[in-house]
This record gives structure tokens, C-alpha cells and sequence, in this order.
């Protein structure tokens, strides 16, 4: 994340932090060692999807090789240590984002998932006709359209923070925003299409003040920066798997215990009961109330090595050296002539969106493609966002701590391609 | 570089610096608007169709260079054209970007629209070029909706 101008440009000139052997670490992650075309892979499309080191496939692999079977069911060896080994995972995901207690980590298939899990078990039955659900205009599509199909159901209005021209979010107009009708606060902890970081402690606080719960969408924070949510004193967190090295399919909703407690299951089904007769069903305690059916356990369990992983690496390190990354990316694209960055936020995590005059997105994509550079062109799930800054489609480099400062000079050089080409 | 030009072929990128037929067209009886939402390509076709043929076309919109080339050339292609005509046109050219040539096929010869030919290696751009031939036939069938290639 950068901090205030100053300390920024003093920071860019120091060079790379010598304590982060980032060419040691690429070593754990066997696809960065592909070849595009005969070039070496560029992988700068992080905020999509993420790589996975060695350790994450290796423990998949173990599961899926020596110990698979269902959890929580048999009586036999192989289930209990597979159920051992998934329970472990969740007391890891509780460690990692500080939570009170394992049963507040809910494992879901994702992001969208926990989002849609929020908006249909709490938001249904406490959210009604006239109430208000406040989002920013810098949502994902996944933050906005769970509440959007609520607000269909229950007769309930979105409302939407703005932002203004860097990509920050408005606190001000926020402030105006919550009303005595308002009944949840949903927004991103940092944003997929701009990179910005939102000052979601200070978003919580003044919701709280009046008593209004806050989800946070952490899918973009959780790889770049530590995430305490007792510290945020959040009520529900959601992130997905993938995007913090570990395996596609496998999310987590961190709830406040009470909250949890109090709201109705989203699924149906088995290991979500205790008790099943036509006349009542009683249902599990938490955290199985929220887990209907045979979860994704080799995802899970891959996750916890991810996270392990990453606690490993060390998210301060991690959040300094991609900080010294972002400096170098955004002056260097800025420096080039018709590019311009969208998304110029104070605080920021390492993604850059950006457009080239009288060049489209998508062709920018196909031509780094070319060059064997991975980035992601188009609306990034967010049209809003692409809406509100005029623009149909962005080019985006989102960085991991994985990445180099040669990586980010070879797209420089993609980019001075393309412009010959297409300008 | 090689197998990009072969996409980006001269014609190509000129026609999508300086598209023909590019605005909107007096007197237009039959219009439909396309988009593909992987890319924000959008597009507003507008004809003159007078017994059958096209007479007048013209089109508005923004999108990748693949798709405001080849609405371009589309446009050129058609004008004067019968319906039956465009529609055997635009399935030579289907057939041409997604790499489906039937040899044995309809003899309809695609000109200068051949150099559409590398699209097919680009799997991803295929919408792209395709996009404004779908808005045509929805303009020619009368449909008044929105075309999308979802
Ligand atoms: C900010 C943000 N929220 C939510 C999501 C959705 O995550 P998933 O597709 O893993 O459910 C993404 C993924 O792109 C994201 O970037």
C-alpha cells in the first residue's frame, strides 16, 4: 500500500528491499517457471486469480493420495484424519484474521458465496420494505448484486456511496448516507479495479456507532495486507481461496458469533442438522449449521498450507516489497505518453488500471499476451466503476510479491509495442 | 511478433483508425444495436433497405480494433448487397474466424474480407470480429433488441 506522497518517492528511490530474496521465492511456485511462446510467463493478472507454491499443490496432492475421505461421518481412520485435517485448516484461517473463535469461520465456495450467504440468511430476515443497504460505487458485481436481488425480495433501497476522481471513496457523503433506515454496510476492503484501499476502520466505526452491522469484501485484501477483524471490529469478512495462493472453489465468511447464531441456514441438508424427522429438524451448531454437504476438503486443507505459506513469507514483508513495486509500475506507465492510470488513490495495494489513448483494452491484452505478459483487460467485474470514470474497459497489472521489478519493465515494453502498433 | 500480424493484419489496423461508413445514416428504415460484454464493444448499425437491398449503411460505437475493423469492412461488403447475399456473407465469414471453412461449400467469394483469416488462431477475439455481423442479421430480421454474443 502507498502512503502519503513524501515518504512514497523517497521510498521508490531506495530500490528493492534486500531482506526480500524475491527470486527464492519464485522458486516455490513452479508456474512462474513457464514459458509463453518461447518467452518466459509474466504474471501480472494476481487480482483474477493467483499462483500457487509447491507446498499448496503438495498438501492437495497428500489428501487426495493418502488420506481422502469424507469428514465428520466415518468412524473409520482415513475420515478422522481427514476431518482432523480440515478442522485444523479452520482454527489456521481463524489464527490468520484474528478471529474470537473457529466456529465464526464459515468455509464457502468464495467471495461471492459468503456475500450471498450474508445477503440471503441475515439480510432476509432483518432487512425489510423501506429499510437500506449502503455499498460504495467501487463494488465488485458480487457486492452489489446479492444485495441488489434482496432489495428485489424484501422491497429494501440500495444506496451508493461515490467516489471521486482518484477512486476514493467519499466519506463524507457516506456519513450522509446512513440514516436511521440504514440496516447493513457492505464494502470492499480494497478495490479490484482501482487497487484503492478503503478506510474501512473508520467505515465501521461510524456504522457501528448507530448499531448498523458491516461486511467487508477482503477478496483483494487478504493477499496483500494483514487483515485483524477484531481489530476492524467487522461483523462479517469474506474472502476466496485462490486469491491468496491456495486452490479455486474454497472461500471463507468470517461472522461475529452472535450474529451467526441468530440467522437461519442458507443451505439445506446433511452435516447442517442434528436431528432429522418429517415433523421438526433441529439444526447443527456453528460453524456446521452453514455447511450443508460434503465440503471442498482438499481445498480447504489446501488453503491452510496456503495461509501457512503466506504467514511464512511474512505479510509485512509482503506488503512493503509490493508497495516498492506499485511505486515503480505507476511511474513508470505514467511516464509513458498516452497512458493514463485509473485509479490514483492515496492508499493503494498493487494493482494498476490503466488506459492507453486511442488503443482498446482488449487489444493491449492480446498484444502483451504476445510478449507471454498475463494482465486481465475489461470491465474487471465492476461496469460501474468503468462507468464512472468514461471508459468502457481498463488494462489492469495486479502485482503479487511474487513479481519483479524486471517483470514490471517488461511490460513497460509491451506497452511501447503496443502503442507502435495501434497509435 | 509474426502470428500478430497476422491478426493485425495493415488492412485491419487501418480500418480501425479510419472506419468507413462510420456515423449515423439519414433516412435509415432498420437499425440494431450490438454489444459484447467480455470486451464493451457496443455498436449502433443503422440501413436503408429498399427492395430487398441494402442501399444505405452506416454504424456508430466504440470498441477494440478487431471489432471497429471489421464493422468497417462489413459495411463495405454489404452495400448494394440483397439480404439473401449478406447472409451468405456473413456465414462464409463465420466460417472463416472460428476456423470452420466447409471446402466443399457455398462459393461466395469473401474479398478483402479474408484477412480476417488469423482471427481464428485468437479464440478470444472471435466475438470481436463477429459482433457486427450478428447486429446486421439482427437489423435485416427487423429484431428490435439489443444483440449481445454471450
Ligand atoms: C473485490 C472482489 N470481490 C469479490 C470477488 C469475487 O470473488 P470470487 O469470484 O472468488 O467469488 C472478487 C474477484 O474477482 C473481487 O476482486
Amino acid at each position: 500500500m502507498i502512503r502519503a506522497g513524501g515518504a512514497m518517492t523517497a521510498r521508490s528511490r531506495g530500490g528493492r528491499s534486500p531482506a526480500f530474496e524475491v527470486e527464492r521465492i519464485r522458486q516455490d511456485f513452479p508456474v512462474l517457471g513457464e514459458k509463453i511462446r518461447g518467452k518466459p510467463l509474466v504474471y501480472l493478472d494476481n487480482a483474477a486469480t493467483s499462483q500457487k507454491p509447491h507446498v499448496v499443490i503438495d498438501t492437495i496432492r497428500q489428501f487426495l493420495s493418502t488420506y481422502n475421505s469424507n469428514v465428520h461421518r466415518g468412524v473409520h481412520q482415513l475420515s478422522e484424519r481427514a476431518t482432523e485435517a480440515y478442522e485444523q485448516a479452520r482454527t489456521r484461517v481463524q489464527g490468520f484474521i484474528n478471529a474470537a473463535e473457529s466456529r465464526e469461520i464459515i468455509f464457502v465456495r468464495g467471495t461471492t458465496e459468503a456475500i450471498n450467504l450474508v445477503a440471503q440468511s441475515y439480510g432476509r430476515t432483518h432487512i425489510g420494505t423501506g429499510d437500506e443497504i449502503v455499498i460504495s460505487a467501487m463494488e465488485h458485481h458480487s457486492n452489489i448484486v446479492p444485495w441488489q436481488i434482496l432489495c428485489e425480495q424484501t422491497g429494501a433501497v440500495l444506496r451508493v456511496v461515490p467516489i471521486n476522481d482518484d477512486g476514493e471513496m467519499l466519506l463524507d457523503e457516506y456519513v450522509t448516507l446512513l440514516t436511521p433506515r440504514t440496516r447493513l454496510v457492505a464494502v470492499a476492503h480494497v478495490s479490484n479495479a482501482l487497487g484503492t484501499i478503503n478506510p474501512v476502520r473508520e467505515v465501521i466505526r461510524l456504522a457501528r456507532r448507530q448499531g448498523v452491522p458491516v461486511l467487508v469484501d477482503g477478496a483483494q485484501a487478504v493477499p496483500h495486507l494483514k487483515v485483524d477483524v477484531r481489530e476492524l471490529d467487522c461483523d462479517f469478512y469474506a474472502f476466496s481461496g485462490h486469491k491468496v495462493f491456495g486452490p479455486t472453489g474454497i472461500g471463507v465468511l468470517y461472522g461475529r458469533a452472535r450474529l451467526l447464531e441468530a440467522m437461519p441456514p442458507y443451505q439445506g441438508g446433511g452435516d447442517m442438522i442434528k436431528s432429522v424427522t418429517f415433523a421438526k429438524t433441529v439444526y447443527n451448531d456453528l460453524p456446521f449449521k452453514f455447511e450443508a454437504g460434503t465440503p471442498h476438503i482438499g481445498g480447504v486443507i489446501g488453503l491452510g498450507a496456503a495461509l501457512d505459506y503466506l504467514d511464512g513469507v511474512g505479510l509485512d514483508r509482503v506488503t512493503a516489497y509490493e508497495d516498492e513495486l506499485l511505486v515503480h509500475a505507476t511511474e513508470a506507465l505514467s511516464a509513458i505518453p498516452g497512458v493514463r492510470i485509473i485509479g490514483t488513490a492515496k492508499e493503494k495495494a498493487s494493482v494498476v488500471s490503466f488506459v492507453v489513448d486511442g488503443v482498446h483494452a482488449h487489444d493491449i491484452g492480446t498484444v502483451l499476451d504476445h510478449e507471454g505478459i498475463a494482465i486481465r483487460a475489461g470491465h474487471h467485474c465492476a461496469m460501474p466503476v468503468m462507468q464512472r470514470f468514461g471508459v468502457p474497459a481498463t488494462a489492469r497489472a495486479s502485482l503479487a510479491f511474487y513479481n519483479t521489478r524486471e517483470e514490471v519493465d517488461a511490460l513497460v515494453r509491451g506497452i511501447h509495442k503496443v502503442i507502435e502498433m495501434f497509435v | 511478433m509474426s502470428d500478430l500480424r497476422e491478426l493485425y493484419q495493415q488492412l485491419i489496423l487501418d480500418h480501425s483508425k479510419k472506419p468507413r461508413n462510420f456515423r449515423t445514416l439519414e433516412g435509415a428504415n432498420r437499425t440494431a444495436e450490438g454489444h459484447n460484454p467480455l470486451c464493451g464493444d457496443e455498436i449502433t448499425l443503422y440501413l436503408q433497405v429498399e427492395d430487398d437491398v441494402i442501399r444505405g449503411i452506416g454504424f456508430q460505437g466504440s470498441g477494440c480494433a478487431i471489432s471497429r475493423a471489421s464493422a468497417s469492412m462489413m459495411t463495405d461488403s454489404v452495400k448494394g448487397k440483397t439480404r439473401a447475399e449478406a447472409q451468405r456473407l456473413f456465414e462464409r465469414f463465420h466460417d472463416l474466424v472460428t476456423g470452420e471453412t466447409d471446402e466443399g461449400g457455398d462459393p461466395v467469394d469473401l474479398g478483402k474480407l479474408a484477412v480476417f483469416s488469423g482471427v481464428k488462431e485468437f479464440p478470444v477475439r472471435v466475438k470481436c470480429a463477429i459482433l457486427s455481423w450478428h447486429t446486421l442479421r439482427a437489423a435485416l430480421e427487423g429484431k428490435g433488441e439489443t444483440v449481445s454474443t454471450e
